[in-house]
């Protein structure tokens, strides 16, 4: 465990460095940068220098900036002249609500998907669907739900971020890809649990198929599943961004958008170091999962 | 957003039927063509014509027309060479890449390994998008930045793989057997290594390009792509997206085309796949 | 108890379907004993467990009459084969470790059996009936946490919970050492003396002697022969039976061939002379060998000298450290301390380097020979390999007993049996002077076996090739060897020329191992 804790501060520190490094690549002025459209005398540019500390030599920078960030401190952004944590920290909820209910909602599909559709008509069915899911781009499933269900049915608004009935698309659109390839993975790990032959035994006990099925396959089918829980996140902090720009709503995607868009590099690098963050947190439990699903990794 | 970075492969799928992997393929081999002669298979795409503004899909114009009146059938083809050629690249790029350094890894002592696995991982901490994004915004956006973000974003996936399979060759008998036979080591590693670990890269490479299709118009939709009015698809998709309630063809067409050829290169993969499969298992 | 006429199953593969069980009778009276003995394929496993319902996926399943306890089950849905199983008859399958749930406690697979048929009992005690020291303690662990044996135990503890009158053991001692084999195989006769009724599936004929009232043999999915075990082992009448009784290896069967498959006179491949320097007869000689990992001692000062033209048996139970042996002897892994002088000269501390001239003169078989070959190479591209561009494939593989037809197969389309007779041509391609045997027909069916022991008996006679013969099969050994090292915990305990060892065993552990080997004692009378 401390191991996975070693490793999982040098993939932080790494993943910092190199988003440090590529700022530093980045072409032009930084204090063209922050001063935007502003107005750009001598002394306005000393001032900033001075504040940015963009005199000193890089190798400081870059330490100041390891330091700093260490302690929670991600720098100014340059467009809103705000703390950075206080620019996403604002932005952070309604992502996370979004986040977290697609994520809760394409777990369950998916875990029903692959436990009632054994059959082979069934099956048939969820797996084309399966492939559809995951190979639609997921902008195109949100246009598509906005186009029948918001501009045809009227049933929900086509954007903003308050309220309930606002989140529904939204969620729904970022769960059905994460549905569609867990639904995957979770039906090709029971298949492969159920050719094992401790399911022979299990049967030749009477165990009816139901219970084979869920008390047996299934934990072994979670196994690999649960890799998948960095990736999971991948696809809802990614798929959030462009989720939130097609129904228009408010938090973190927009907030990386327009930092990108205007070069606001604080910004685009302390997203960067966040969402390195969460992953190496959510495989560290990934891990712990594992350890509670799966005995044999238990050290005795 | 469908970008996996570590999704293994599913590898017991059904078989695709026959049908449907020669429908595939014909489609894919369309999506060349048109990728490689678009004059061939439709007009100009930067033709606009203000008198047939947003007009529905019709026999003149088989996807209806956009805002400005161009032929949206006219740009989805010409639209193939942006979207394919930042795909391929892009695939080629990180499964180049990914071989290389996943075989130095896997071939190369402890701490080296150690450390280029960790750079794997911090790669992999970054969802693709997020990291696609960062590069843009240092390099600004257009056809090169895609292609360099996608290649080394998915970098990785392919370098995992080459990585676990080369510690499977190294401890599999046939390279204890040719250490009986007193072959050397680079000998050993070009004869019996390399081609073993390289088998199942193509066929990753052809799912994988489906997601690099992906990403790309997911990027280009956010405005990270070719610039308008270059044809690209994630980008007409943007375009289109003001004009949903009047006219849903500018932007749900383009989109289901996309669609249809990942699901083509997803399909003839996994046939690829368990032909492969079926040669070693 | 049962009656089945006429049995047969079958199984789609592809678009053809392939007939497992083509027309079986079998009776089974309560009390009794029966086996089924087989080689792979024979179709034994398929048509046991469909006395269970359970012949496996897509399987159809078509017979005369099938009666169990006097009832026709033929008419049999799911939920009526549900009842009957665990409650009527307990499954037990080979190596616990896969056959028990991995992610669950044995406890919890024990009580998931009381449960679903609400018998009473409960799991300690039920481990204390299959004599499981520390019961409650056991019944907390999971199947990794158990050695083989105590996992065989719990395995049998979940067939008989439900306290079914039959209980079915499919090749139950299969993936266990030998003295561990002994016991459960004691334990399996215990359950037999208090009533229970058994069928027996294995493809050891020994093992089956040992237990059996009844036999019956099966051949491609028909029995060719039954009767009770004594006399059938002793006078088989029909052919293969006999055949197969004959292909046991064990101390009675030294010098004479197994297999009744002739091999093609073969021309020895003329010997080359030892290198110079090589004076004495010596191939390889061992001092002193130790290896550590950590602080775990695998190999503890092991001596070890074999002779031009020598076969010399090293045995021991899983763990004992013979495999190490072979690769520290092979120089696949440098010794933590100790020598290897392979003919005359220093084979350990060498570069690889300088060992690599000399490499040829040293192969190596393994008990896979599937993973043993690149995949991607025909068996032409293989044995080419091995003869370095000198000509020669065909006689070569003529001299194992193959003809030319394989020369463009890929390993995975040849029969267990063909492979490693690949991979022997290989390994004498180069005219070795020692080859290093890992358990090379542990894999392997029993008549299969005997034609690979015949080859291998063949080529020491003929090419004066020395061999270093690892295997956990005392009989094996006993049958090739001419001198064996009996190791326990990294270290030989005895050693000597085989009949000595074996007939007059001075260290207690050999005498414990070759009391615990079944025998089949019918056969030399």
């Amino acid at each position: 465990m401390l191991r996975r804790l070693a490793t999982g501060l040098v993939v932080l520190w790494a993943a910092a460095t190199a988003a440090y490094l590529a700022l530093l690549a980045a072409p032009g002025d930084t204090v063209d940068a922050i001063i935007g459209d502003g107005a750009d005398t001598p002394l306005i540019r000393a001032q900033i220098i001075q504040e940015w500390h963009l005199d000193r030599p890089a190798v400081v920078q870059y330490l100041d900036f390891l330091w700093r960030a260490l302690h929670g401190d991600l720098g100014r952004s340059y467009l809103l002249q705000r703390p950075v944590a206080e620019v996403i920290g604002g932005q952070l909820a309604p992502t996370l609500t979004l986040a977290s209910s697609a994520g809760v909602l394409g777990v369950v599909l998916a875990l029903v998907l692959a436990i009632t559709t054994r059959r082979p008509w069934a099956r048939r069915v969820s797996s084309t669907l399966e492939l559809v899911l995951v190979s639609t781009p997921p902008f195109l499933i949100g246009i598509i739900l906005l186009s029948v269900f918001s501009f045809r049915l009227g049933l929900f608004p086509v954007s903003g971020g308050q309220g309930f009935a606002s989140l529904v698309l939204p969620a729904v659109t970022l769960a059905l890809p994460v549905a569609g390839v867990l639904t995957q993975v979770l039906r090709d790990g029971v298949d492969r649990a159920l050719d094992e032959p401790f399911v022979v035994t299990a049967r030749a006990r009477g165990l009816g198929e139901r219970a084979v099925l869920v008390r047996h396959a299934l934990r072994h089918a979670l196994l690999p599943a649960v890799t998948l829980i960095g990736w999971l996140f991948g696809i809802l902090l990614g798929g959030a961004v462009i989720i939130e720009t097609v129904f228009g709503r408010p938090g973190l995607g927009q907030v990386t958008l327009n930092a990108v868009t205007s070069e606001d590099m604080p910004v685009v690098l302390a997203v960067v170091v966040f969402s390195a963050f969460v992953y190496v947190v959510l495989n560290t439990l990934a891990d712990l999962a594992y350890l509670i699903i799966d005995p044999r990794l238990r050290r005795s | 957003m469908t970008i996996a970075l570590d999704r293994p492969l599913p590898v017991r799928i059904r078989r695709p039927r026959g049908v449907g992997v020669a429908l595939a393929g014909a489609f894919l081999a369309f999506a060349v063509a048109a990728a490689a002669l678009p004059g061939l298979f439709a007009g100009d795409p930067l033709a606009a014509d203000p008198r047939h503004v947003l007009e529905a899909p019709s026999a003149a114009h088989w996807f209806g027309t956009d805002q400005l009146g161009r032929d949206v059938f006219d740009r989805v083809v010409h639209g193939a060479r942006h979207s394919l050629t930042i795909g391929i690249a892009a695939t080629l790029v990180a499964a180049g890449l990914g071989v290389l350094l996943g075989l130095l890894a896997g071939l190369s002592h402890k701490y080296a390994d150690e450390a280029l696995s960790r750079g794997f991982d911090a790669l992999a901490a970054f969802p693709l998008l997020l990291l696609a994004l960062l590069f843009v915004a240092v390099a600004g956006p257009g056809t090169m930045g895609l292609i360099v973000a996608i290649g080394i974003a998915t970098l990785p996936h392919y370098a995992r793989v080459v990585r676990s399979q080369t510690f499977v060759v190294r401890q599999a008998g046939y390279v204890t057997q040719a250490v009986a036979f007193g072959d050397s080591r680079p000998r050993l590693v070009l004869r019996h290594v390399l081609p073993n670990v390289i088998g199942p890269i193509p066929v990753l490479a052809v799912i994988g390009l489906g997601e690099a299709i992906l990403a790309a118009a997911g990027l280009s939709f956010l405005g990270m792509g070719p610039q308008p009015p270059s044809p690209e698809w994630g980008a007409m998709l943007s375009e289109g997206r003001g004009y949903l309630s009047i006219a849903w063809w500018t932007s749900i067409l383009p989109g289901v085309v996309v669609t249809l050829v990942v699901i083509s290169l997803t399909v003839v993969g996994r046939r690829l796949h368990r032909r492969f499969e079926g040669r070693t298992a | 108890m049962i009656s089945v006429r006429d049995l047969r199953v079958t199984f789609p593969v592809g678009r053809t379907v392939v007939e497992a069980v083509r027309g079986v009778d079998l009776d089974i009276a309560a009390g009794e004993c029966v086996a089924l003995v087989g080689e792979s394929g024979s179709g034994k496993s398929v048509t046991a467990r469909t006395l269970v319902g359970l012949a496996g996926r897509g399987a159809t399943v078509s017979t005369s009459r099938f009666e169990i306890d006097g009832k026709d089950v033929r008419g049999y849905g799911e939920r009526d084969w549900k009842r009957l199983r665990g409650s009527f008859a307990g499954l037990v399958l080979q190596d616990a470790l896969v056959s028990l749930d991995p992610l669950r406690t044995v406890g919890a697979e024990i009580g998931e059996v009381l449960r679903i048929h609400k018998a009473p009992g409960d799991v300690v005690s039920l481990l204390s009936a299959v004599h499981v020291p520390e019961p409650s303690r056991r019944a907390k662990q999971y199947p990794h946490q158990l050695s083989g044996g105590l996992r065989q135990r719990a395995l049998i503890a979940s067939a008989i919970a439900a306290g079914p009158p039959l209980l079915i053991a499919d090749e139950p001692t299969t993936a266990l050492d030998v003295t561990v084999q002994a016991q459960i195989l004691d334990l399996l006769a215990e359950r037999r003396a208090a009533g229970e009724t058994l069928l027996l599936i294995s493809h050891d004929l020994a093992v089956v002697s040992r237990l059996a009232d009844r036999v019956l043999v099966m051949k491609d999915g028909r029995v060719i022969e039954s009767g009770d075990t004594a006399s059938l082992l002793a006078a088989p009448a029909h052919p293969y039976t006999r055949e197969l009784v004959r292909a046991v290896p064990s101390a009675a069967s030294r010098g004479r061939r197994l297999s009744s498959t002739a091999v093609p006179d073969s021309v020895a491949l003329d010997a080359e002379g030892p290198p110079e320097g090589a004076a004495d007869s010596v191939v390889i000689r061992a001092e002193g060998l130790r290896k550590t990992y950590g602080r775990h001692t695998v190999v503890d000062g092991v001596d070890l000298v074999v002779r031009r033209g020598e076969i010399v048996g090293l045995v021991g139970e899983s763990g004992s450290g013979k495999t190490t042996v072979a690769q520290l002897v092979f120089g696949l892994v440098p010794p933590t301390s100790g020598t290897v002088a392979f003919e005359g000269a220093p084979w350990t501390g060498l570069k690889e380097r300088r060992r690599r001239p000399r490499r040829r003169r040293l192969q190596f078989i393994s008990q896979d020979p599937l993973s043993a070959f690149d995949p991607r190479w025909t068996v032409r591209r293989i044995v080419g390999e091995a003869l370095a561009g000198k000509s020669g494939a065909v006689p070569l593989l003529e001299r194992v007993g193959l003809s030319a037809d394989v020369l463009d197969r890929y390993p995975r389309q040849l029969s267990g049996g063909q492979r490693q007779r690949v991979a022997i041509a290989r390994a004498l391609a180069p005219r070795p002077s020692l080859i290093i045997c890992d358990e090379p027909v542990s894999a392997l069916d029993v008549s299969v076996q005997a034609q690979v022991l015949d080859l291998l008996a063949d080529i020491r006679a003929t090419d004066g090739t020395a061999l270093l013969f690892i295997s956990h099969d005392l009989g094996v050994v006993h049958h090739l060897a001419d001198r064996v090292l009996v190791m326990r915990d990294g270290s030989v305990v005895e050693s000597g020329p085989i009949d000595d060892v074996f007939h007059h065993p001075q260290h207690e552990y050999t005498r414990a191992l070759l009391d615990a080997v079944p025998t089949l004692e019918v056969s030399q009378r």
